[in-house]
């Protein structure tokens, strides 16, 4: 017993080493709390830092009274005057062009409003204020404004609106929408999903069922994740120099008698894409293959299967809820990227939905990115709003992927 | 005509990992509609030999074999066989039971299909469920996942979808290590009845189930080079009653080591 009593701290001492072992216990639970909380606080910044832009009050002006046009005041014009007012003021050029795109008896209400305040009164915005700025220092707002711009009407507004979706480019902020650049990245992370999941599969089924452990193997599988940290504008100049260049037949559709195209088309910047987030599908798929147990596998050879019908009836379906974790990743990472994009050629001014894989095209990011480089207030609050678009699109298409793998996860 | 008798024999069969030799040198006459039960200390090669009988060893990388494994005067280790149609003729039963994530009826009904099972599936079904004991139990609910299933009925379950695809041969390595000593009575009680139509190999541990429910015995020993081999084959009596080799008596009375 006296080994005892001298090896290990009895009584108070025990007691004391307890509390040492405690508290540092403690500091270490709060420094772990610490870390949570900064991390939340970073995103929380993040979101209300786009929130604040993309509302607001703002300050804007006529440059032409509307009063000249029509004596009927503004919120009561049906669409019958706005034809009128629209076919008497427009210069035939520009009516026969806007008529040319869509007629314009057959546009609605909105959308003929819109091109009276865009072409006629030429709404002209002043300033714009931050959300914060205009919930709490309003009353200093009004005031500001009513000194700066006697003439402006102030109006706190909603930079996000349907019509902000539903619109396409446009040189003046307030008529400016995204439909152009959500399609666009739509197409664009269609076309590399469509490439890279099919190929990153199979590339992570060949590495793990089929090839033999040696050193190219091994080389191979180094490359493969080396290249998920390459940055993403080598991959645009590998696209400019592949998909755009060398096969600008193929993905211009030159070669499929498709003739006001060049190689900048969104095949070619989806292509890039897929092989941006082919890495990523390759690894993500490799380690779900890898976590389908082997005794699994030995039942299925067991009962006289061959290779492939092991991996088709059972390692496959058991991996699939990781191999959609996998494009999960793949997807935020294809709709956020912008580099390479630049660099394989997405336009920055393009008011044409794209309409084929052989369309030119703009995304989401490059929009941004474009409006936020601008010196106008009023683009720093559309690219707010754009980028809360960015975030509900990529919540949207990440959610449709978590659904999908819940319903694979069924669990017998 | 004395090869009728036999179900499957080894000449020499040695397995190599590698440089490394595991199983050296086994020549075994299995005979036909008899249980034979390998066992030995812990390494010494029972599981690899008896993975060798199907070729399963075949997805160890390192893993080659040498000498002959003769199946109806047939070499099943020569180029011209395959592997896949071994392992329909020889099925094997695993120590942790392994069904697939799948219903009950699935089970049995895979294995069969992929290999061009023509006949009547819910028949087939319910031969094998019935051959494994299990039918009784699970006739209610052949749609319910094969997980739902206690560990016991898992293995039984494993034993039937092996029958379902009507095999010559099964092999069982230690099928019974991971149950509870009733289960495990279910099994070798099992393993009595399916020996009126099927050649069994058992890999066990267990002393009293290798003297209780085999025919034959092979003593399996690693020598000076850590290479496994089978030092005493017999009649499962003479081997716990009258061994010849000192070592195997060791090893039977619990006197080994």
């Amino acid at each position: 017993m006296s080994t005892h009593t001298n090896t290990y701290p009895q009584g108070d001492a025990f007691n004391a080493s307890l509390k040492t072992r405690y508290r540092v216990a403690t500091i270490w639970q709060f420094a772990f709390l610490s870390a949570l909380l900064i991390a939340i606080l970073a995103l929380t910044a993040l979101l209300y830092n786009v929130v604040d832009g993309a509302f607001g009050y703002v300050a804007y002006d006529y440059k032409k009274d509307p009063a000249t046009f029509t004596p009927i005041p503004v919120n009561e014009l049906t669409k019958e005057d706005l034809l009128v007012i629209l076919k008497e003021n427009l210069s035939s050029g520009a009516y026969n062009k806007l008529e040319n795109e869509q007629k314009l008896e057959t546009r609605t209400q909105g959308e003929l409003y819109t091109l009276f305040l865009e072409r006629l009164v030429q709404i002209d915005t002043k300033a714009t204020w931050s959300m914060t700025d205009s919930l709490f220092r309003s009353a200093e707002i009004r005031a500001e404004a009513a000194e700066k711009y006697p003439d402006a009407q102030l109006e706190f507004r909603s930079w996000l609106t349907p019509q902000f979706l539903t619109t396409p480019m446009s040189s003046k902020a307030e008529f400016a929408g995204v439909r152009t650049a959500v399609l666009g990245s739509l197409w664009l992370v269609g076309i590399a999903i469509l490439f890279a999941l099919p190929v990153g599969v199979g590339a992570a089924i060949y590495l793990q069922e089929y090839a033999p452990k040696n050193w190219l193997t091994n080389i191979i599988q180094t490359n493969i994740n080396n290249l998920a940290g390459v940055p993403s504008i080598v991959y645009g100049m590998l696209g400019l120099a592949v998909f755009v260049r060398t096969m600008e037949a193929l993905t211009s559709g030159s070669a499929f008698g498709v003739t006001d195209s060049n190689g900048r088309t969104v095949l070619s910047a989806g292509l890039t894409m897929g092989i941006l987030v082919l890495p990523l599908i390759i690894i993500n798929a490799q380690e779900a293959i890898k976590a389908v147990p082997d005794s699994l596998r030995q039942a299925a050879f067991g009962v006289g299967a061959t290779r492939w019908q092991t991996v088709w009836y059972h390692v496959l379906p058991n991996a699939l809820p990781g191999i959609l974790t996998g494009s999960i990743l793949a997807i935020s990472r294809a709709l956020g990227e912008t580099a390479p994009l630049i660099v394989v050629g997405a336009s920055t001014f393009i008011s044409l939905d794209p309409n084929g894989p052989f369309s030119k095209f703009t995304a989401l990011p490059i929009q941004i990115y474009q409006w936020t480089t601008r010196p106008q207030s009023e683009f720093h609050a559309i690219a707010a709003s754009a980028i809360i678009v960015l975030l509900v699109l990529l919540l949207t298409l990440n959610a449709t992927a978590i659904l999908l793998r819940n319903r694979f996860q069924r669990k017998w | 005509m004395e090869n009728n008798n036999y179900a499957i024999e080894t000449n020499d069969l040695s397995i190599h990992y590698g440089k490394f030799t595991a199983v050296k040198n086994v020549s075994m006459k299995v005979e036909r509609k008899k249980i034979t039960a390998i066992i030995g200390p812990s390494g010494c090669g029972k599981s690899t030999l008896l993975r060798a009988f199907n070729r399963m060893n075949d997805f160890v990388p390192s893993c080659h074999v040498t000498g002959e494994l003769m199946l109806q005067g047939q070499n099943l280790y020569s180029r011209d066989v395959d592997p896949v149609e071994v392992r329909r003729k020889i099925g094997m039963v695993f120590q942790k039971p392994n069904p697939f994530p799948k219903s009950i009826y699935e089970n049995i009904a895979w294995g069969a299909r992929i290999n061009g099972f023509k006949g009547k599936m819910d028949e087939l079904v319910e031969q094998s469920l019935r051959a494994a004991a299990l039918w009784d139990e699970v006739k209610d609910k052949l749609q319910q996942s094969a997980y739902a299933l206690s560990g016991g009925q898992q293995q039984r379950l494993c034993i039937a979808r092996t029958i379902a695809i009507q095999p010559e041969i099964i092999l069982m390595d230690e099928p019974a290590s991971a149950l509870d000593p009733i289960s495990t009575l279910r099994i070798e009680e099992l393993m009595q009845e399916l020996k009126q139509n099927y050649t069994i190999i058992i890999v066990t541990h267990n002393m009293q189930q290798a003297a209780r429910a085999s025919d034959y015995t092979a003593m399996m020993m690693i020598d000076d080079q850590r290479a496994g081999g089978v030092i005493e084959f017999d009649v499962t009596k003479t081997i716990f009653t009258r061994p010849k080799d000192k070592r195997t008596e060791d090893y039977v009375t619990g006197r080994f080591g």
